[in-house]
């Protein structure tokens, strides 16, 4: 079991320094569709809550992933939509 | 071998968002990068339905939310949408809350310290992200309540005292196995943590602060990763907990002023933001 612990921590460290890497040079009007496209997706958690809602052994626990869901799918949906319309207003400027 | 070749196409999800993150800092591959990123996220739910099955129930759940992202975002004006990020990154917080809070309630979760210490981390920064960005929403839309920067009496010591209790809180939920009733205070201190440590930051501000809170959403959603031992959560959580912080140090930059400065120095900047909230 603690394999797997280790395993999912040696994943973790690597992919924060990929983070760290992975955005150097931004220009500023990049600043807000940047933020918003990575807190679309921030929304992964929808897996997580997919995973609850269908929980068959807890009622109560699948409620609750129930509003995650709906949550998360916000997050996602809206997240991605208002990223792109941002991205939209740059084009005929370039 | 199923389950195997599942997590192995959460793989392909995970590249693909770091492939759409890297194409998203340059102003020509932008709207692709944005395209990658949600095919990647698209690619992830579909993976995740085809273990979980596809119930009513959960249908239910993803069209509302559809429903209700679509029409916020589609009726938004361009002017209103660093408080629109605000509100959907609170959401995506609150989610890890109750993700997480949903696992403990379950028998069959694995209840060793190693779980309950992740859980317990991702409702608390779930928490912060929920509160704190509502509060910058406020700000942002200008809600009568937050026009001028909130002035709690020594909110420096108030926010030391919440930590304090919150680690106290972590250990005796990781120590002892004893779940759900620390869960939920931890979920209640950390939410009045994200107004008080919000509400004196000026809505001049608030860009900065948005994105950091970004940060710790995804921070949050790696954490959620743990308690279900799921990979493309860890990376993807990970990847916008880093990134989000590098994000929020050069907008930090391009307003000539520093992290500590904003986060700490809140009712310094009182004068500065009696103007419109610069994005």
């Amino acid at each position: 079991r603690y394999h797997a612990l280790v395993a999912s921590l040696t994943i973790f460290i690597l992919a924060i320094f990929i983070g760290f890497e992975l955005i150097t040079k931004v220009p500023p009007t990049l600043h807000t569709p940047l933020m918003s496209g990575s807190n679309a997706i921030s929304g992964i958690s929808i897996v997580g809550a997919l995973i609850a809602a269908s929980a068959g052994d807890s009622w109560l626990a699948a409620f609750i992933g129930l509003i995650a869901v709906i949550l998360a799918t916000i997050n996602v949906v809206g997240g991605y939509l208002v990223t792109h319309r941002m991205l939209e207003m740059f084009k005929p400027k370039r | 071998m199923y389950d195997a070749l599942i997590n192995l196409a959460y793989v392909v999800s995970a590249i693909l968002f770091i492939f759409g993150l890297k194409f998203m800092s340059h102003p020509r591959t932008a709207v692709k990068g944005n395209l990658v990123s949600a095919g990647a996220m698209l690619l992830a739910i579909l993976l995740t339905l085809l273990v979980t099955g596809v119930g009513a129930y959960v249908v239910a759940g993803l069209v509302i939310g559809s429903i209700i992202g679509i029409v916020l975002a589609v009726k938004i004006q361009m002017t209103e949408m660093p408080q629109l990020v605000a509100l959907f990154n609170g959401f995506g917080g609150a989610a890890t809350v109750f993700v997480a809070g949903a696992e403990l309630l379950r028998p069959n979760t694995i209840g060793t310290s190693d779980v309950l210490l992740a859980a317990a981390l991702s409702g608390l920064i779930g928490a912060v992200t929920f509160w704190g960005s509502l509060v910058a929403y406020g700000k942002l839309q200008e809600l009568q309540m937050f026009k001028k920067p909130i002035d709690i009496p020594s909110v420096h010591l108030i926010n030391a005292i919440m930590v304090m209790v919150l680690l106290l809180l972590i250990i005796l939920m990781t120590g002892t196995g004893y779940s759900v009733l620390p869960y939920l205070l931890i979920v209640i201190i950390a939410s009045v943590l994200g107004v008080t440590l919000v509400a004196p930051i000026g809505g001049a501000d608030m860009p900065v602060v948005i994105a950091l809170l970004n940060s710790y959403s995804g921070l949050a959603a790696a954490a959620t990763g743990f308690v279900i031992e799921n990979n493309v959560l860890i990376i993807s959580g990970s990847l916008v907990g880093a990134s989000g912080i590098v994000l929020t140090q050069i907008m930090c930059k391009a307003m000539n002023r520093s992290l500590l400065n904003v986060v700490f120095g809140g009712l310094q900047s009182a004068a500065a933001s009696t103007g419109p909230a610069a994005d």
